[in-house]
């Protein structure tokens, strides 16, 4: 069966807390950080975006697989931000994993759902037989609006998933998608800031289709929430993804190791990819995993994995998310974030 | 930067190929057609090890207006286990905790842009391999880089 | 090869000279010279320049040096060679003399860099590229890992550093030419913004305009020149890896021994006999290796010698008596020339409050970049 060969994850070094931006526009950091139950994010560096975390986490995918790049025939990067507007961000993660020249890349957007996008597609070329190695990866480094709400939310990070057909460590048993044209959330071409709908974000986006793609997955695999050890969600703040999946009938206990957002922020793309990765950290053999994802637009895509015997052996091989989040990190000011987010006008 | 100036210089700094010489051995980053050391004209390309040792370094407060916003920015030699030496800026640390023989990871960074319109030029970066002062957090750390290039 | 002699030698003032073109600078300097030996028109010209392409947009100096010299038919050449460019004008000069192809020969060096151009860019240019530029490298960054490397494995200390820049000031606030007339201490140096750790503001030699040249013939013809000719006895050049992290060992000079020990041994004299010498201290780091590399200290002590007097006026071998680099001003590729005029002053005893007494032997040491090449001449009194 295909699934996942390697997995890896990389979220930069650099936080801001949700107590520093609301200083910075005169908001109640206690209000903020209770409504969205968010506490600090990570920021990219100026040196920092979409393909060097996708190179990152794709290099611990690989470590983690065994496989040699010259084997992967296709690579997909799902992002927002991705550098250009117009030159593949893959072409660049490719030459630098050494994958290629033989294969099959492309740039995948889908608001934040653009990661999980990527793992359908390789999925689907890898169980065809079309290429033996697929790689898929979300990444983000999406800016917030100043003074707007998405602000302590959007952060930077992402997660690489390469799937194979011979010895997985997470089969891949069932994948849908579930898609509407909603305008929840966008950006339009030339514009440095996305804009969203407000409280149309949540029931008719966000909840709906969460809800709708984990229905119809769990009827086609006859499975039910108690039968899952994991659940992840998209992860927009803290609360959407709690909410969604206590509805669904999942536990606070089956969504909590995925639920990575208080401290990590949304990466948009890398959002329940680098969730999923944080659970794949923790999964037992035979342990089923659920992760939906969320992109405005709106769609959601859904999979159920089962982790094999193979996983704890492997996941060493490469950093875990725990130790990403926990691990050496440093603190900046609103003056550091908004120079590193390019908020700042310079000449040129 | 000129785009094909650029293209050429990406498998050195995409995948820190380097060229081994076949006849005394010695290791140069980037690629050389003649051997520095011997003079041989027998070399072989390799890729180096993500990791290194600090051979010496600055911080640089005064830096090109290409790089005026990542000011101060720590520069160092780094020395990799195969014997190659690259200049390489280090970050993700307080610049003033630099040491001679810190261990330090080589991550895939954005090094340089070209103005508002131009290309994005890419390239590595050191960061230190475990914290300066956290010792049990550092035997963790360095235990971790060692296993993922096993 | 024949022996060559300094007939006469010029200069302007260095420092920001606002109201002097590229072109202005060299012909002040040049005609001075040509004139003080009673010349109307040489035989050869070269011109050390680093970067006037990048400065002021000029290239092809060769020929538009010789036009506004009045002397437009005159083969003229512009050499590069970085911050070495004038002492390796020097050297060609030297060699057009000895070799029996011309009489008299005008080695000049020219450097106009205040017009606007973004000084740090152009001046990086003298280093890697692609594997030191590509990354953020600044020439005082590359220095300033240089002197790091020396305090690692010698124990230089900053204070060290400042002591060069102390006693290269008090020498140029004797020379009426100097950018900088003023005297600095150890505490203003060490108070000053850092430009690149350790390495910072007073460490470092500023960006200035100037020109010099020198008048090369045959020795059995300098009578009719000058009463005091000066003979060139060594010229020598070598090259270094260029890149820092290419080099034996980041902490000392390779290039700078090389083309020392081959211009000690064409001259037959060793460092002992030299009573002053002109060094390339683009940084104070740079002064303490130039010296170590030039035997007039062992390696690790050249960090003492400012601080104890052994190389200022008075002590056991001055260095840059003209206020070094540091002081008098560096136009990148006219500074070879200029140490040159700083030993043909003091070997003619005409250097006034500088005077080293009775100097007969005198070394000047140039190099490009961060020392991938060298350059070092002696020269006698004769």
């Amino acid at each position: 069966m295909a699934g996942i060969a390697g997995y890896g994850a990389f979220i930069p070094r650099r936080r801001i807390t949700t107590e520093e931006i609301a200083r910075q526009w005169g908001k109640d950091p206690g209000t903020i950080q209770r409504g969205l139950l968010l506490q600090e994010k990570s920021v990219p560096g100026f040196d920092e975006d979409t393909i060097t975390i996708s190179v990152a986490a794709g290099r611990s995918a690989l470590a983690r697989s065994g496989v040699s790049p010259s084997r992967v025939g296709a690579l997909y990067i799902g992002s927002e931000s991705h550098p250009y507007a117009v030159k593949p961000s893959g072409t660049v993660v490719a030459e630098a994993l050494g994958i290629g020249p033989d294969v099959h890349v492309a740039d995948f957007e889908f608001a934040c759902k653009a990661g999980t996008e990527a793992m359908f597609v390789a999925l689907a070329l890898v169980e065809s037989k079309r290429v033996d190695y697929a790689l898929a990866i979300g990444a983000d480094t999406s800016q917030g609006a100043p003074d707007d709400a998405l602000e302590f939310s959007a952060s930077a990070g992402g997660a690489a998933y390469l799937f194979g057909r011979d010895d997985p460590l997470a089969e891949v048993v069932e994948a849908v998608s579930y898609t509407t044209d909603t305008p929840d959330f966008w950006r339009r071409e030339g514009e440095f800031y996305p804009r969203h709908g407000g409280r149309f974000t949540g029931e008719p986006a966000y909840f709906k289709h969460v809800t709708a793609a984990t229905s119809r997955i769990l009827e086609k695999t006859g499975l039910e929430p108690g039968d899952f050890r994991f659940a992840v969600f998209h992860m927009p703040n803290g609360k959407f993804p709690l909410s969604v999946g206590k509805a669904l009938g999942f536990t606070r206990q089956q969504i909590e190791p995925g639920w990575i957002v208080p401290t990590m922020g949304n990466t948009y793309s890398g959002s329940s990819p680098t969730g999923l990765a944080a659970v794949l950290d923790l999964a037992d053999p035979d342990d089923l995993i659920l992760i939906t994802s969320f992109g405005s637009g709106a769609g959601s895509d859904s999979f159920v994995l089962r982790a094999t015997g193979l996983l704890p052996q492997r996941r060493g091989l490469a950093p875990s998310v725990r130790s990403m989040l926990d691990g050496q990190h440093r603190y900046v000011t609103y003056g550091e974030y908004a120079k590193y987010r390019e908020k700042i006008i310079v000449n040129d | 930067m000129p785009s094909p100036r650029y293209w050429r210089e990406i498998p050195s700094r995409y995948r820190l190929e380097a060229s081994r010489c076949g006849e005394c051995g010695r290791v140069s980053y980037p690629p050389r057609h003649i051997c520095p050391a011997c003079r041989g004209a027998n070399l072989e390309t390799m890729d180096l090890s993500h990791e290194g040792r600090v051979v010496t370094w600055t911080v640089v407060h005064v830096p090109p207006t290409d790089f005026l916003m990542q000011a101060p920015y720590a520069l160092a030699v780094v020395e990799t286990p195969e014997g190659a030496r690259m200049m390489v800026q280090v970050v993700d640390c307080d610049p003033e905790a630099l040491e001679a023989g810190m261990p330090v990871a080589l991550e895939f960074r954005l090094i340089r842009r070209e103005g508002r319109g131009g290309i994005l030029c890419y390239g590595h970066k050191a960061v230190p391999a475990y914290p300066i002062g956290d010792a049990e957090e550092a035997e963790m750390q360095a235990g971790e880089m060692e296993v993922a290039h096993a | 090869m024949r022996e060559v002699a300094i007939v006469a030698a010029g200069m302007t003032r260095f420092g920001e000279l606002w109201g002097a073109s590229l072109r202005d600078l060299f012909v002040e300097a040049a005609q001075q010279t040509v004139e003080s030996a009673g010349a109307d028109r040489v035989d050869a010209i070269y011109v050390g320049n680093m970067s006037a392409g990048q400065f002021v947009g000029q290239e092809h100096l060769g020929p538009l040096m010789a036009d506004h010299l009045g002397m437009a038919g005159v083969p003229c050449i512009r050499v590069e060679s970085a911050c070495a460019s004038g002492g390796v004008a020097l050297r060609t000069a030297f060699l057009e003399v000895a070799s029996g192809a011309s009489d008299l020969v005008l080695a000049a060096g020219v450097e106009k860099m205040t017009d606007g151009a973004d000084v740090t860019e152009v001046l990086a240019t003298a280093s890697d590229q692609e594997t030191e530029v590509y990354h953020g490298a600044t020439f005082p960054a590359l220095y300033a890992m240089i002197a790091r490397a020396h305090m690692l494995s010698h124990g230089t200390t900053e204070e060290d550093l400042a002591w060069v820049s102390v006693k290269n000031h008090h020498h140029g606030a004797l020379n009426e030419r100097a950018q900088f007339r003023r005297e600095v201490t150890t505490d203003q140096v060490l108070g000053s913004a850092l430009v690149s750790e350790p390495l910072r503001l007073l460490h470092c030699s500023p960006v200035s305009d100037g020109a010099a040249a020198v008048l090369l013939c045959p020795l059995d013809q300098a009578a009719q020149y000058t009463k005091t000719p000066v003979a060139i006895r060594g010229a020598a050049m070598a090259t270094a890896a260029m890149a820092l992290a290419d080099r034996r060992d980041i902490s000392f000079l390779d290039a700078v021994a090389l083309s020392g020990a081959k211009a000690y041994e064409m001259a037959g004299i060793g460092p002992e006999q030299l009573d002053l010498a002109e060094v390339h201290d683009c940084f104070s780091i740079a002064e303490i290796c130039c010296i170590e590399a030039l035997g007039l200290a062992p390696p690790g002590q050249g960090r003492h010698c400012a601080r104890t007097g052994e190389t200022g006026l008075g002590g056991r071998i001055p260095v840059n008596t003209s206020g070094g680099l540091k002081s008098k001003g560096h136009p990148v590729g006219a500074t070879g020339v200029a140490q040159v005029v700083e030993l043909f002053e003091q070997l003619t005893g005409a250097a006034g409050a500088r005077q080293v007494p009775d100097a007969e032997f005198g070394l000047a040491q140039n190099m490009g970049g961060t020392g991938a090449s060298s350059v070092v001449h002696i020269l006698q009194a004769v």
